[in-house]
């Protein structure tokens, strides 16, 4: 075989000025009085309601700043990561080196959000995830991540608290953990469930993991219903709750399911999971003004009620414009310093203090799924 | 003991699924040589157009299986025109690379939004389920269809195989493209033919799937794909029945490694199975040293 060498050069050079072209468009920065947001959240596959309502939730916290922070006129690029590690590090790639953003509000999951913290703190870029609950968003290895943030709550707390509900307001003495054994998110919620359960004195039947490309549970299931534990934990998202607990429903089970914030979407299976309980970061029914203010702002524009992810969101990008108007510089350092000393910021969530892991301390809302929808129980300062 | 049974038939159920994927692959490499590994993609589509059929369509679920099935049998008779064809005479890899681009291409072709999106979607059963008690083991009439299916599958098969003239035609094919041309067969129909009833079976599968595990997105197709591969490996991959007993063991070995040993222990122990069979028995259970044998 003979490589025709004309057509070769040809080729070449065509590849070459694409390369120029696309590394030329990726150099175009901001004006100096533009400030640029990334942000990511899952646009489609198994979460996308969460990417969806994260977008909403962002949009209207822009909106109601009038566009603008400080002296900073606020511009937005959205990042699909699927929900996925890999998508997640290639939407982050695409933000900081193509898009330039000054500050990354995402991801939704943890899953998501773990490796693209590392990348934006590596950058210098301040980050904050809406809702990304598991530890290692902010430290890892017993390292801060000086740039990275949180607007939510974090697993443990989330889970010593779902533990303590059933042990205290539902006395309940046994219960069985799944997880999803590739998932940082279930990961952790199981085992601080565990730990806080186990020393409120109830026990723990079985502690079970199953993969995420599962379809059939009935093994782990019928291993369950035979210690027939009161309590089934179950903190993975909607999807897989509602495919494990109408398994378990037909294996006749009749324990109460158990569940975190990754229940709280409209694709819930609400008929398979009637009574069960779960812990999110708010509740549309929740009687408290900042709610019912933000849930009708949210209700005028969108039609719909807010859930987590939209609120969180809208709090998240609130505190990152706060500290923008704060340092009222784009400076990414200063922004950093600002976001660390937000004091007392008046979300719609809680009152906002960033403690040295950049975390909030933040009340904790429980739910229970009652005649199809969710109903609002309680709310819990841990 | 009757916790025992219960996983038996726990495992019995994952088995027959597994069985159901593992026929038509285990066809396809009888015919043709070919590890089909769009094969476990073609399954999902077949899942999604059953589902659209009883959901949206208003079919009945028979008549959403069958047209689930008349769709991947012409995409599987396209898939071969188009990427295994072009290639049956060049070397093994090329046809091997061929199928796992086919396959790649179905799963992210499927995601975009104009197609079936890459969204999950939660399906609503057709039927309601039922079970029964029988001494204490609990049995579904999902387990007892999809028992009933893979039987008559395997009995259609063997029949079409053994007992007919297009059978005679896919058993010389497989010996020799050459000698069944000069025989007067017509081998490329028969390879169409071989492609379309494989997908079918692939279809009926993805549906019956659907309905027992009642949820699909694009890539449902990967994970059972690869399972029921090591299955029609462990049985001998080109004989069929060895299809559905190395779906079987597979079935009770996820299931009690699950029950006994431990749930995270359970796709690697099933994959080690594959190893331990290209190591120790690389013709399978049921294979002889002449795997040449549909």
């Amino acid at each position: 075989m003979r490589i025709n060498s004309k057509w070769f050069v040809v080729l070449m050079v065509a590849l070459l000025s694409l390369a120029l072209v696309v590394s030329g468009c990726g150099g175009k920065k901001a004006d100096d009085k533009t400030i640029k947001i990334g942000v990511m959240a899952p646009m489609t596959g198994d979460v996308k309601t969460f990417g969806e309502s994260t977008v909403n939730g962002v949009k209207l916290a822009i909106e109601q700043a009038g566009g603008m922070a400080g002296d900073y006129k606020i511009e937005y690029v959205v990042a699909d990561d699927r929900n996925d590690a890999t998508e997640a590090v290639n939407a982050a790639t695409k933000l900081i080196s193509q898009d330039m953003v000054d500050a990354i509000v995402g991801s939704v999951t943890s899953k998501a959000s773990i490796p693209v913290s590392k990348m934006a703190n590596d950058s210098k870029i301040v980050m904050i995830s809406p809702t990304g609950t598991n530890e290692k968003i902010t430290v890892e290895d017993g390292k801060r991540k000086d740039f990275i943030f949180r607007a939510c709550y974090i697993d443990p707390v989330q889970g010593n608290v779902a533990a303590k509900f059933a042990l205290e307001k539902l006395n309940k003495k046994t219960a069985a953990i799944l997880y999803d054994q590739s998932n940082d998110y279930t990961i952790g919620l199981g085992n601080s469930f565990k730990e806080t359960f186990e020393k409120g004195g109830g026990k723990v039947t079985d502690l079970l993991a199953y993969s995420s490309t599962d379809a059939d549970f009935n093994a782990i299931i019928t291993n369950i219903a035979q210690k027939n534990p009161d309590i089934i934990y179950l903190p993975d998202y909607y999807q897989k709750v509602g495919l494990i607990g109408k398994q378990a429903r037909e294996k006749g089970i009749k324990s109460v399911f158990l569940g975190g914030d990754g229940w709280d979407s409209p694709e819930l299976d609400y008929t398979t999971m009637e009574g069960s309980y779960f812990t999110n970061h708010y509740s549309a029914e929740d009687p408290d003004p900042r709610k019912q203010d933000f849930v009708k702002l949210y209700k005028e524009k969108y039609k719909s009620v807010p859930d987590f992810c939209a609120v969180e969101a809208y709090d998240a990008t609130n505190i990152l414009i706060n500290a923008i108007k704060n340092a009222n510089s784009k400076d990414h350092e200063a922004i950093r310093k600002a976001m660390q000393e937000t004091k007392d910021f008046k979300a719609v969530t809680d009152d906002i203090n960033f403690d040295k892991n950049g975390n909030p301390t933040k009340s904790i809302t429980i739910l229970q799924i009652k005649d199809g929808k969710q109903s609002y129980m309680t709310t819990v300062t841990p | 003991m009757e916790y025992f049974l219960d996983q038996i038939i726990n495992g019995l159920q994952l088995g027959l699924m597994y069985a159901l994927i593992a026929l038509g692959y285990t066809m396809v490499y009888g015919v043709v040589k070919l590890i089909n590994f769009a094969h476990g993609d073609v399954f999902m589509v077949g899942a999604f157009v059953g589902y659209f059929g009883f959901t949206q369509w208003g079919l009945s679920v028979p008549l959403a299986v069958l047209t689930a099935m008349a769709v991947c049998s012409i995409l599987g008779v396209i898939i071969e025109k188009i990427a295994y064809r072009p290639l049956r005479y060049a070397p093994k890899i090329s046809v091997l690379i061929s199928a796992l681009g086919v396959s790649l291409f179905l799963e992210y072709f499927c995601s975009l939004k104009f197609v079936f999106g890459p969204n999950y979607r939660v399906v609503t059963r057709p039927f309601q389920e039922m079970h029964w008690n029988i001494m204490g083991v609990t049995i579904t009439n999902i387990q007892v269809i999809v028992f009933f299916t893979v039987l008559i599958m395997l009995l259609l098969l063997q029949f079409l195989l053994y007992r007919t003239k297009v059978g005679t035609a896919m058993r010389t094919v497989s010996v020799d493209h050459d000698a069944a041309r000069l025989m007067g067969v017509n081998v490329d129909n028969t390879i169409s033919l071989t492609f379309a009833i494989g997908s079918a079976f692939a279809a009926a599968g993805g549906v019956l799937y659907a309905i027992a595990y009642p949820q699909i997105h694009p890539f449902m197709g990967i994970m059972p794909g690869l399972k029921a591969f090591t299955a029609a490996v462990l049985g001998g991959i080109g004989i069929i029945p060895g299809a559905v007993l190395g779906a079987i063991i597979m079935g009770q070995v996820e299931t009690l490694t699950s029950a006994f040993l431990s749930s995270q222990l359970r796709d690697a122990i099933a994959f080690l199975i594959l190893i331990l069979v290209l190591l120790i028995r690389p013709t399978g259970i049921l294979g002889r040293n002449e795997p040449d044998k549909v």
